[in-house]
């Protein structure tokens, strides 16, 4: 028992977190896809981003987190969310507007995004340092530890409050989103214009509403994604490095241009990943006592811990190897 | 003063061009057919009538107003509708949804277009949660030029809404270009299916190498001989 609690907490619900974040990640990947058809390699820092205007507002109010009973940060992620949103429709003013209207190949947009990568680090290192932050700064991150009702369990099941919070947003954000694909009009434009942007011009849609409306969308769950995983673990600069290959694994996986398909990839990446680095030792001591002559090693794992992002990486190649279409049929929303 | 009037058209692609002068003009009352053998500038024509391509010399006006290189959303605001000869739905969206994103300028109440294209189209109410990419040619090309309607438009541009269809079909679509086009509608329509197209036309443009051949009514272009033997197949 005590061994299928362990294998809970360190594999379905680090999966389903670490999934959630590339989840939320890959959705906006996909949706700028989607709609500007190029790979958005700027997608990862606009989440470092957000995480780091969240740190500044939660150093500014750091009082208002305890007064709601809510970790601050989150309390000002939504804020953070819409400030990030804008700096994404003004990235796209300054930099990829330009290109498009002139007709550039994809490769040159994926080669400015790269551009808007080193320059968003650069911002973001100038402002915030180099060093590692936590987005706690006057309160603590809560730590929930549930008893079992099972005899043999000594062990408890453990998620913390940012994880929860993690779960509620995600669910608030695809059940938004689908909700605004569907029945919303600007969002049926914006499938429109996804399966067919000539066909969208010719109807009269304004492709520059749509265009900006993406920006905003994939801005303002960048900055989600960001804070979230920082309230999880910490925020470094660097973070985007982590995140870039598992999101563009997650989004390809679920099919390129389709938000129901980067929800799937992500968490298909995420559990794998966990999976993969699992250590089976302390799952499987019980048989070392069954079995006398069975010798279990100390760490006992598909893939050590270090070689963790080349998970993605091989999941990537599969993917594209077998299924290049990605699990669900890619390239509309 | 005529609904649309192109005037020495001169476009192309990035600097190529493919139409070297092209003259036409429809009332709004009149259904006009260009015909012409492939490659001869027949969509291209609509094309640059609709600003997806640039005029680089001469001139085309809506009810006289110059609207050459404007954009295709503008027009549409000006009340003109357009349905490509390809790619004219979207394939992931309901019917439904296409006809609406046809109305997406329209900040009113559309639905009694809807029940009005419809009533037009009887087929399509039935497959109306139905993608549209589900669709046979036939239906399909009627969603595309219900889409164009749900702006109510005065001026109606079908590249081919015929190709691929067979007879019966063909003839139903013409049957209902003949009543848009009575409801007030001016359409300019492009056809393969050249002697039909040219029963029902008020006035018939044959295209080559991007040139005017034969400018005159349907009923003329059918009768004359030498436009029979090298565009009407004899
Ligand atoms: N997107 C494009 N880019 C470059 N050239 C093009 C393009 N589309 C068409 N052309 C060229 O323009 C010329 C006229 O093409 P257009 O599509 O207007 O012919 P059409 O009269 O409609 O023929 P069809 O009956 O086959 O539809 C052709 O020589 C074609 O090669
Ligand atoms: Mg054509």
């Amino acid at each position: 028992m005590n061994e299928f609690i362990f294998f809970f907490n360190s594999v379905i619900i680090s999966g389903a977190v670490i999934g959630s974040i590339y989840a939320i990640g890959a959705i906006g990947v996909t949706l700028v896809f989607g709609i500007l058809r190029f790979a958005h390699f700027a997608h990862a820092d606009m989440m470092t981003l957000g995480a780091f205007l969240v740190l500044i507002l939660t150093a500014l109010f750091p009082a208002v987190g305890p007064a709601i009973g809510l970790p601050t940060a989150f309390v000002m992620m939504p804020v953070a969310m819409v400030a990030t949103a804008f700096i994404a429709v003004g990235i796209d003013k300054m930099f990829y507007k330009k290109l498009r209207e002139n007709n550039v190949k994809p490769v040159v947009m994926v080669m400015a995004s790269v551009g808007v990568t080193l320059m968003l680090q650069g911002l973001i290192r100038f402002f915030a340092g180099t060093g590692t932050q936590s987005l706690y700064i006057d309160d603590r991150k809560a730590i929930f530890r549930i008893d079992l009702p099972f005899e043999s369990a000594s062990r408890n099941l453990v998620i913390t409050e940012p994880q929860i919070l993690l779960f509620v947003f995600l669910a608030f954000a695809v059940v938004s989103l689908h909700l605004f694909l569907n029945k919303s009009r600007l969002g049926k434009a914006m499938r429109a214009m996804s399966d067919n942007p000539d066909l969208a011009k010719v109807s009269g849609i304004n492709t520059n509403t749509v265009v900006g409306v993406t920006w905003i969308i994939a801005g303002a769950l960048a900055c989600a994604a960001g804070t979230l995983l920082s309230l999880d673990v910490t925020l470094k600069p660097d973070l985007s490095f982590m995140i870039l290959l598992p999101i563009f694994a997650a989004a390809i996986v679920g099919g390129v241009g389709h938000p129901y398909g980067a929800l799937a990839g992500g968490f298909v990446v995420g559990m794998t990943e966990t999976l993969a680095v699992f250590n089976w030792t302390f799952v499987l001591r019980p048989l070392e006592k069954a079995i006398p002559a069975l010798d279990l090693p100390n760490t006992l794992a598909f893939v050590p811990t270090e070689y963790k992002i080349t998970i993605p990486f091989f999941i990537l190649l599969a993917i594209l190897i077998w299924r290049p279409t990605g699990l669900f049929k890619g390239k509309i929303i | 003063m005529a609904l649309i009037e192109c005037k020495n058209v001169h476009a192309g692609y990035g600097g190529m061009n493919i139409l070297n002068g092209v003259n036409m003009a429809i009332e709004s009352s009149e259904i006009g057919v260009i015909v012409g053998p492939n490659g001869a500038g027949k969509s291209t024509t609509l094309k640059a009538i609709f600003g997806l391509l640039t005029v680089s010399e001469g001139s085309i006006e809506l009810r006289g107003d110059d609207i050459s290189n404007l954009a295709p959303d503008k027009l549409v605001h000006k009340g003109m509708g357009f349905v490509p000869q390809e790619h004219n739905v979207f394939v992931s969206m309901t019917v439904e949804e296409n006809l609406e994103m046809g109305a997406f300028i329209r900040r009113d109440d559309f639905s009694y277009m809807l029940e009005r294209v419809y009533s037009f189209f009887p087929d399509l109410k039935d497959k109306r949660r139905q993608p549209a990419g589900e669709l046979s040619g036939g239906q399909r090309q009627m969603v595309a030029m219900g889409r164009a309607l749900m702006v109510e438009p005065s001026l109606l541009l079908l590249d081919e809404p015929t190709a691929g269809l067979s007879p019966l079909y063909m003839n139903e679509i013409f049957e209902r270009v003949i009543a848009i086009n009575e409801s007030g509608v001016g359409v300019l329509m492009v056809e393969q299916n050249a002697k039909q197209a040219l029963r029902i036309a008020h006035k018939g443009f044959v295209l080559a190498a991007g040139k005017n051949r034969f400018t005159d009514t349907g009923q003329n272009l059918l009768n004359d001989p030498e436009v029979a033997k090298s565009f009407l197949g004899g």
